[in-house]
């Protein structure tokens, strides 16, 4: 098999706060690897330290233990200077459409700057490859001219993309791309992303809270929770079987647009909230809105395993090689 | 970082497009207090520039008529020395204005690159250029500016310096507090992400989405310079007489308040204008400007 | 439920209603003759893309818009009585009494200053007169009412404490502690996160049954209207172009755009010939709000549209019991039929 693209190894990002010495622990020992080609779907909820993650592997922010490596090159600790040229293969595409470009700088060179940056064209060439990336993301390359302020919030999204994407990189960091955009804008950026996934061939990690968006796009799937991997695996086999109580009341707190199975369906509804992280319960980090947790949870923190399948790591104490605790069943 | 900074096509370094000039100027030209502010402003620099060329020279003594009320040979009267008014305030207007403008522009030109610095290199610099900032502006701005003045001594050179000196702490203070909410955009984040050079990414990507805050700043700045002047002048510390600056013709005028009230007027009159054309004119800016109506 | 005597009035009655905004760049219409009811005991949900003017047609029912700028016309009946003649004073006795609204953020919509139970008793000592006790111990009831657990300890709390889920609760509290007639909730679950908008939904629906509360429900968010809604109105450009209960909306969507909305979601992608898995997009852009031309708003982004629907405008046509749609070329019976 070859190498991951990315390879991301026991990644702790703690935010310490002025007062009391303590620290949010946004991400607590994470590892995950993409492979090339491959789309990984990192899926969570609001301070689940997903974006965290998408940061650390672009050195937005510095990790505080662990490693980040990319084509097997560890660049946990290059400096700014050294880790320039690694650059040109690792791109993100942001949530905002409308932070995340410059609006200052026209269309054109906005995706025209990261060729400038690696000294890859200049001039006319540049101009040809900046024609190029925008009518492959579908926008006409009379944009060029125009500035983000004249462009609706899809138009902005798919001129990020050709941003990202004009280096031809091995890796893109996607963090909630489709999150800010209504329903038909997004399924045509889905479908833009994914085609040009497949075209290019690029790895991406697909940072997201929409399961229905990563099902999608996804192949595999890393479902996180304050901080920590709970489960992961191939995007069909979580979705048809969950085995984490976390990602089964996940998958089914997410409305079907479908009235007569959604009002049939027995939906988790997970008492309790979600626990500061401040302060993270000891054991199993869920097991405070967890509905079967048992003792062994409170004290005992599940290392994630392939407990079942090889392929399929979870973290639960209740997920043996005999059972797979069910949620939505009666408890 | 400069090479950086200095090899880019700068082409947009201008930031406002033509559309987006169009734009401001038809949100401006709604706001009768903006409108009214820029007449002002520009009736005061028309003054300025203007006035001294056509109106009597301000050093001539017209032995025939000391302390004359505003007639026919003098629009605004004279004064103790039989020196015209009207020529007095206007040569005094291109004082003023030389004063508010270039001690903003000091102000500016030091403080813009330090608050940028401070705001971008947060954790090392940050904390020391803001304590002494914090040092400079427990000190009110006037007081700062006599103390100033009084160590440089009196000149209208001096006057500038000491002026801008005493505004650079709110430049810095404006300009930092931009940057550190630029910085956190997405942009500035791609463009890291990208590799782009902190020189780059200061005057390129964080500079220019200050523009429209240091233009308003600048321009609330300069009536504050023109009171400053004019009081250091007043106090004796600014320009010196026989040159007249507005806060000089309003020492002279303090001994003849009951017979020629017009000399203590007119100035009075002049710095009140002058002061409250350019803040409704910022205050428009401000409006005009504003990057929610511009997204 | 929504079968009622034509002579009897509904809850809520909006007819012809329009609404623009004076702007720098012109009036913008938002909404553009729209006419609903609302029926005692219904949860209605309003949904639509940004910009189609959900929420302003619901923002204009209190009249919570700013009045320099707003131009509105045509009718809002609340149980018979006309609101757009009001004065301000007498809205003023409406709003949070007779109909009260909830908001998308619960983190801006507190006062950051008082204790939650300060602020739910502020709303009844000033719209029921009550004492300051009374108040005291009917918001702790309140808490108890949308599912915040230890509401009596909760109740001395500051916002601040809580998190945006029991935010949003406290907001709902509020909102019907007079027992309003009609509760508008603009986005409710947006900003909240799907394990913790089941609960929230869940209170909604509990409003309903337990007090009879009529809801609209203002969401982009289709999953949510299967959900909870009752019945659905489907805005496009400032227009109704589509209102059936949820169950019929689903299963059989006549309006292009309905069903376009339905085959966009990521849930609903398909395989196409090459394999790949694909989204149905809905091509183009919705229109600028400036202009109005007499066609079908949605044509030059509709699969279907052929000559007829530029000539003129499509009115709300019967499909069937309370089903209408605004279209010349509708979908047939069979969902998703022909695209």
């Amino acid at each position: 098999m070859n190498a991951p693209v990315l390879e991301v190894k026991d990644l702790v990002k703690h935010y310490p706060i002025r007062r009391g010495g303590r620290s949010v622990r946004a991400v607590d020992g994470v590892s995950l690897s993409v492979g090339p080609g491959e789309v990984l779907g990192l899926v969570g909820e609001s301070g689940s330290g997903k974006s965290t993650i998408g940061r650390c592997v672009l050195r937005l922010t510095e990790p505080t233990a662990g490693s980040v490596s990319l084509g097997g090159r560890d660049v946990t600790h290059l400096s700014r200077r050294a880790l320039r040229p690694l650059r040109r293969d690792v791109h993100m595409v942001f949530q905002d459409p409308y932070s995340s470009l410059n609006p200052r700088f026209t269309v054109g060179q906005i995706v025209a700057e990261p060729l400038r940056r690696h000294g890859v064209a200049r001039g006319a060439e540049a101009e040809t490859r900046v024609r190029e990336m925008l009518e492959r993301v579908g926008l006409s390359a009379d944009m060029r001219t125009r500035r983000p302020h004249e462009l609706s919030g899809g138009q902005r999204q798919r001129v990020g993309l050709a941003r990202a994407l004009v280096l031809e990189p091995k890796l893109v960091v996607a963090d909630e791309p489709v999150s800010a955009l209504d329903v038909s804008v997004q399924a045509s950026v889905l479908n833009l992303i994914a085609d040009l996934q497949r075209d290019m061939g690029f790895s991406c990690l697909f940072i997201t809270h929409d399961l229905s968006v990563v099902e999608f796009l996804a192949d595999r799937i890393a479902v996180m929770y304050l901080g920590r991997i709970v489960e992961t695996g191939p995007t069909e086999k979580i979705f048809a079987e969950p085995q984490h109580p976390y990602t089964q009341a996940l998958l089914s707190a997410a409305p079907e647009p479908d009235p007569v199975r959604q009002r049939e369906r027995r939906r988790v509804v997970l008492g309790g909230e979600v626990p500061s992280p401040l302060d993270p319960p000891t054991g199993c980090r869920f097991h405070t809105r967890c509905p079967i947790a048992v003792d062994t949870c409170r004290t005992d923190e599940p290392r994630l395993t392939g407990v079942r399948e090889a392929d399929r790591p979870v973290a639960c104490h209740l997920v043996t090689p005999s059972a797979v605790p069910d949620l939505t069943e009666g408890n | 970082m400069a090479d950086q900074t200095l090899s880019a096509p700068l082409p947009a370094l201008a930031g406002a497009t033509p559309g987006r000039a169009r734009q401001v100027w038809r949100r401006f030209r709604r706001r009768p207090a903006a409108v009214a502010g820029l007449a002002l402003v520009a009736g005061f620099l028309a003054l300025a520039v203007i006035g001294p060329l056509v109106t009597a020279d301000p050093a001539a003594q017209d032995y025939s008529a000391p302390l004359a009320p505003p007639s026919g040979g003098h629009l605004l009267g004279t004064d103790d020395l039989g020196r015209d008014l009207l020529a007095r305030i206007a040569y005094g207007a291109r004082v003023s204005l030389e004063a508010g403008v270039l001690s903003v522009l000091l102000a500016m030109v030091v403080g813009v690159p330090i608050g940028l610095v401070a705001g971008y290199y947060r954790r090392f610099l940050d904390p020391v250029v803001m304590r002494l900032v914090d040092v400079v502006l427990a000190f009110p701005f006037l007081i700062f500016a006599v103390g100033m003045a009084a160590i440089l001594g009196p000149s209208l050179r001096n006057v500038i310096i000491a002026l801008g000196v005493s505004q650079l702490p709110g430049i810095i203070r404006v300009t930092r507090g931009e940057v550190l909410t630029l910085r956190e955009l997405d942009y500035v984040a791609a463009a890291v992400a990208d590799g782009a050079g902190d020189g780059r990414i200061m005057f390129r990507y964080v500079l220019p989405g200050a523009t429209s805050t240091l233009i308003v700043q600048a321009t609330v700045g300069i009536p504050t310079a023109i009171i400053g002047e004019a009081t250091l002048s007043f106090l004796g510390l600014g320009v010196q007489p026989p040159t007249p600056s507005w806060g000089v013709v309003l020492t002279d005028a303090q001994q003849f308040l009951d017979q020629a009230p017009w000399l203590a007027i007119w100035p009075g009159v002049m710095i009140a204008l002058s002061t409250l054309g350019f803040n409704l004119l910022g205050d428009g800016l401000r409006d005009a400007l504003d990057p929610r109506s511009v997204r | 439920m929504s079968e009622r005597l034509m002579s009897e009035h509904s809850l809520l009655e909006i007819t012809g209603l329009r609404v623009g905004f004076d702007t720098e760049e012109g009036r913008v219409q938002a909404v553009r003759d729209v006419s609903l009811r609302l029926e005692r005991g219904e949860i209605l949900a309003l949904c639509g893309e940004s910009g189609c003017g959900k929420s302003v047609t619901a923002m204009s029912i209190p009249r919570l818009l700013p009045p320099e700028t707003t131009r509105l016309s045509g009718s809002i009946r609340l149980d018979g009585r006309e609101l757009t003649d009001l004065p301000e004073s007498a809205l003023r006795a409406i709003r949070g009494k007779d109909v009260s609204m909830v908001f998308q953020e619960p983190m801006t919509s507190l006062n950051p200053s008082f204790t939650v139970g300060f602020q739910i008793a502020e709303v009844l000592r000033r719209h029921e007169g009550m004492s300051r006790t009374a108040a005291r111990s009917r918001a702790v009831e309140l808490l108890e009412l949308v599912g915040i657990p230890a509401p009596a300890r909760r109740v001395r709390e500051y916002p601040h404490q809580l998190s945006g889920g029991m935010r949003q609760r406290v907001m709902i509290a509020i909102a019907v502690a007079c027992s309003p007639r009609v509760l508008i909730a603009d986005e409710p679950t947006t900003a909240l996160d799907v394990t913790i908008q089941a609960g929230v939904l869940d209170v909604f629906r509990d409003l309903r049954d337990r007090l009879g509360t009529a809801i609209i429900l203002i969401t982009h968010d289709l999953g949510v209207v299967a959900d909870v809604a009752d019945r659905a109105v489907v805005m496009y450009a400032g227009r109704a172009v589509e209102e059936a209960s949820v169950t019929e909306l689903y299963a059989r969507p006549r309006h292009p755009y309905t069903a376009g909305l339905m085959r966009a979601l990521p849930s609903a992608a398909v395989t196409g010939e090459d394999g790949r898995r694909r989204l149905t997009e809905i091509p183009g852009l919705v229109p600028p709000p400036f202009e109005d031309p007499d066609e079908c708003a949605f044509h030059p982004r509709c699969p279907r549209a052929r000559e007829d629907c530029t000539a003129t405008r499509p009115a709300l046509e019967a499909f069937g019991t309370g089903h209408r749609a605004a279209c010349f070329h509708p979908l047939s019976t069979a969902a998703g039929g022909d695209a």
